[in-house]
C-alpha cells in the first residue's frame, strides 16, 4: 500500500500507515510470546477477510463524515440489501446482474432519502439516519421472520474464493477504495466534498451547491452499504435481517476515524480510512489468535480507539498542522 | 390579532414545538384510551417514564455544551449489573452500594470528560469507546449473565411511592426524583456554570477568549450525564429488576429525545425543560403505539418517522431565530 495523499497531508496518513505497522508488530510479538504466528497464512487470511466487511461501510462513511455529515443507517442498508440480494437472485445464476442492481437501486435510494432529508430539509444528519436506520429496521423486523431467499454457488464466490491468501471481497474493497481516492483528489464533486465539510457558507458563497454534493456523498455511501450487503449475501449464502444487530456503522466510524478523517468534516481521505480498517482487522486477529475473552476484546477495542484517537488528535485540531483548504496549484 | 401572531409564533419556535407535540400525543392517548388520565395509571405512566427524563436532563448539559455523550446506555446496564452484584440481596449493604454507584457514575463521567477536553478526542468516539469498555468489562466481570439480587430497600426508589395519596393513589418516588432533577437542572442553567456551558456550545472560541473555562465546565457536563445514568441506573433496576440489557441502545433514544425538545446538536441551544419533555413525548408515544397494539416490530419504524418529521419541522425556522424572539417582549 502506498498511496501517495496530497502532499501536504503525507504527514497525518504517513503517522496512520506507520501506527498500522505498529499496530502490527505489538500483535505479532504478542502472539509470538503466546506460541503463536500472526502471519501464519489461516490468520493471513482471516485478517484479510475482516477488513473487506468494514472496508466497504467505512469508505463511504468517509465521504459522508468529509462533508460533515454522517450515516448511522449503513448497518441496516447492508442487512435490507442482503435480503434484496437472495430473495431477486432466489437461485438463479442468471438473476445475479438484476440482484446486484436491484441492490445499489436500493441502497442509493436510501442514501438519497438521507442526503435529501440532511441538506433540504435541515435535519441534523445524526437525527435523519438514525431516524431512516429505525425505519429500515421496523420494516426488517415485521417483513422477516428468519433468513430469506438464496444466493447461487456462483454469487457466494465473491464471498469466499481467495487469490493466495487474499479474498476476493479485500481485492474488491481495495478497488472501491482506489476508485474513492481518485474520485476525492481528480474530480469536481470530490473537492467540493471537502469544501463543503470545511465550511459549508463559504462553499455555498463560492458557487458550491452544497445540497447536491451532500447528496451524491450520501449515495454513495449508501451504495457501498449496499455492496457490503452484497456481501453479506454471499458469505451467508442467503439474506439476514439479523446482520444489523451487530452495529457495523459503529465500527465503519469507529475505522473511519482512525484513519485520521475529522468528525468535523473537510479533512481526510479514504487512504487513511483502509489503514483505520486494516488496524481493527489487525487487533481483531491478534485476540482471535491469542483466544482473548470475548467481551475482554470489547473492552481493548474501545481503550484502542480512544487512545490512538488520543495520540493524533493533538496534532490534528491543532491549527497550525491544517492543511490548506485549497492547496495551490491543485484546483483543475 | 398580534397576540394571536405572537402566541403562534412562541408556538412554533423548536422549544415550545415540543410542547405542542406532548399535548397532541397526550390527546392522541386520551382518545384512545379515556381511562388514561385518572390518577393511578398517569402516576405509573410518569413512574414509568421518569428514568428516560432524567437521562434526557443529564444529556442535555452534554449536548448544549456541544458534545455527545453515547455511553449512558452501557453506564446504566453497569449500574444496574454492578448493584446486584455488589448488594446480593443483602439490605445492610444498600446505602454503601449507593455511594459507590454514585462515584463510580462521576468517575466515568470525569474519565469521558477529561479525555474530551484534555486529550481532545471528539466526544462521539470517547463515548463510544467508553461504552464498548463499560459493555465489555460488566459482561467479563460478571461472566456474561449478572448475578446477585438487589436489595428491597434499594428497589424502593423505582417500585415505591407515597401511597394512599387521594386521587392520585399512589405518588411515585421515582416522580419527585425526576422534578427535583428537573427544578435542579433548570437552577444550574441560570448559574454562572449554565452560561458559560451555553457559550461553549453556542462558540467555544469566543467562550474561552473571554475568560470562560470551557474544559472544566464541559467535563462537569460528562460528570453531570453519569450522575443521570446512576439515578436512572437506580430506578429502572428498581423497577424493572436485573438484566445486564436493560440500557442497551438507550443512548440513542436520549439524544433522540433532546433533540425532539429543540435542542441543537452541536450546541448552544435549547432548554433543559424541553429537552425532559422530548423525553416525555417519546415515553407517550410508546403508550399510544401500546394502545393501538401497533405490532411491536413495526415501532421503530414509526418512532424513526416522527423523529424525523419533527425534528426537520423545528429546523424550518432555525435560520431567523431572532425572527421568532424579537416580538414577543413588546
Amino acid at each position: 500500500m502506498t498511496q501517495r495523499p496530497h502532499q501536504p497531508r503525507l504527514g497525518t496518513t504517513a503517522l496512520i500507515y506507520l501506527a498500522l505497522a505498529g499496530v502490527l508488530a505489538a500483535g505479532a510479538v504478542a502472539t509470538a510470546i503466546d506460541g503463536g504466528n500472526l502471519f501464519a497464512t489461516a490468520n493471513l487470511v482471516d485478517m484479510l477477510t475482516r477488513t473487506s466487511l468494514t472496508g466497504f461501510l467505512a469508505i463511504g462513511m468517509t465521504l459522508v463524515i468529509l462533508c460533515r455529515s454522517l450515516d448511522l443507517s449503513v448497518g441496516y442498508t447492508a442487512a435490507l440489501s442482503s435480503l434484496v440480494a437472495a430473495t431477486t437472485m432466489d437461485g438463479q445464476v442468471a438473476n445475479i446482474p438484476l440482484a446486484v442492481a436491484a441492490v445499489l437501486l436500493v441502497s442509493g435510494l436510501i442514501g438519497a432519502a438521507n442526503g435529501a432529508v440532511t441538506a433540504y430539509l435541515g435535519v441534523n444528519p445524526f437525527i435523519t439516519t438514525l431516524g431512516t436506520g429505525l425505519i429500515i429496521k421496523g420494516y426488517l423486523d415485521t417483513q422477516y421472520k428468519g433468513p430469506a431467499g438464496d444466493v447461487p454457488a456462483l454469487f457466494q464466490q465473491f464471498g469466499y474464493t481467495r487469490i493466495g491468501p487474499v479474498p476476493v471481497s479485500t481485492v474488491v474493497m481495495l478497488a472501491v477504495a482506489a476508485a474513492a481516492i481518485w474520485f476525492l483528489r481528480s474530480t469536481r464533486t470530490g473537492h467540493h466534498m471537502y469544501a463543503v465539510g470545511g465550511d459549508a457558507d463559504v462553499a455555498r458563497m463560492s458557487g458550491i451547491r452544497t445540497g447536491r454534493t451532500l447528496m451524491a456523498a450520501h449515495v454513495l455511501c449508501g451504495m457501498t452499504a449496499g455492496v457490503a450487503g452484497l456481501l453479506l449475501a454471499a458469505r451467508f449464502g442467503t439474506g439476514s435481517a439479523e446482520a444489523y444487530t451487530n452495529l457495523y456503522e459503529l465500527d465503519a466510524i469507529a475505522a473511519v476515524v482512525l484513519g485520521g478523517t475529522l468528525l468535523l468534516g473537510g479533512k481526510g481521505g479514504v487512504a487513511g480510512t483502509v489503514a483505520g480498517v486494516a488496524i481493527l482487522a489487525v487487533l481483531d486477529t491478534v485476540f482471535n489468535v491469542m483466544q482473548i475473552d470475548p467481551f475482554a476484546k470489547d473492552v481493548l477495542r474501545g481503550a484502542v480507539i480512544i487512545a490512538a484517537v488520543a495520540i493524533y488528535a493533538r496534532r490534528q485540531l491543532d491549527p497550525a498542522a491544517r492543511r490548506p483548504r485549497f492547496a495551490e496549484g491543485r484546483a483543475s | 390579532m398580534t397576540r394571536a401572531k405572537d402566541l403562534l409564533l412562541r408556538a412554533t419556535n423548536p422549544t415550545a414545538t415540543v410542547f405542542v407535540l406532548l399535548v397532541l400525543v397526550f390527546a392522541a392517548v386520551f382518545a384512545m384510551n379515556p381511562g388514561f388520565f385518572q390518577g393511578p395509571s398517569l402516576m405509573a405512566f410518569l413512574k414509568q417514564a421518569a428514568p428516560l427524563v432524567i437521562l434526557a436532563a443529564g444529556q442535555y448539559f452534554v449536548i448544549v455544551s456541544g458534545n455527545f455523550d453515547l455511553s449512558v446506555g452501557a453506564l446504566v446496564g453497569a449500574q444496574v449489573v454492578i448493584a446486584a452484584r455488589l448488594i446480593d440481596g443483602e439490605e445492610s449493604r444498600t446505602a454503601p452500594v449507593l455511594v459507590a454507584m454514585v462515584l463510580f457514575g462521576i468517575g466515568v463521567g470525569l474519565v469521558n470528560g477529561l479525555i474530551t477536553t484534555a486529550l481532545k478526542v471528539q466526544s462521539f468516539i470517547t463515548t463510544l469507546g467508553m461504552l464498548l469498555v463499560l459493555y465489555g468489562a460488566i459482561r467479563l466481570w460478571t461472566g456474561g449473565a449478572p448475578t446477585g439480587s438487589l436489595s428491597e430497600s434499594f428497589r424502593v426508589f423505582g417500585r415505591m411511592g407515597i401511597e394512599d395519596v387521594p386521587v392520585l393513589g399512589q405518588i411515585p418516588w421515582a416522580l419527585l426524583i425526576m422534578i427535583a432533577v428537573g427544578a435542579g437542572s433548570v437552577l444550574l442553567m441560570r448559574t454562572r456554570f449554565g452560561r458559560v456551558l451555553m457559550a461553549a456550545g453556542d462558540n467555544e472560541r469566543a467562550a474561552a477568549l473571554s475568560g470562560a473555562r470551557v474544559g472544566a465546565a464541559r467535563t462537569l457536563a460528562f460528570v453531570l450525564s453519569g450522575l443521570s445514568a446512576t439515578i436512572a441506573g437506580v430506578l429502572i433496576g428498581g423497577f424493572a429488576g436485573v438484566s445486564a440489557q436493560v440500557g442497551d441502545g438507550l443512548e440513542f433514544t436520549v439524544i433522540t429525545a433532546v433533540v425532539l425538545g429543540g435542542v441543537v446538536l452541536g450546541g448552544g441551544r435549547g432548554s433543559v425543560l424541553a429537552a425532559m419533555a422530548g423525553a416525555l413525548v417519546i415515553e407517550a408515544l410508546f403508550t399510544l403505539f401500546n394502545q393501538m397494539a401497533l405490532p411491536a416490530t413495526l415501532r421503530p419504524a414509526v418512532q424513526g418517522a416522527i423523529i424525523i418529521a419533527a425534528v426537520a419541522y423545528a429546523a424550518r425556522r432555525r435560520p431567523v431565530p431572532t425572527a421568532t424572539a424579537t416580538p414577543t417582549p413588546s
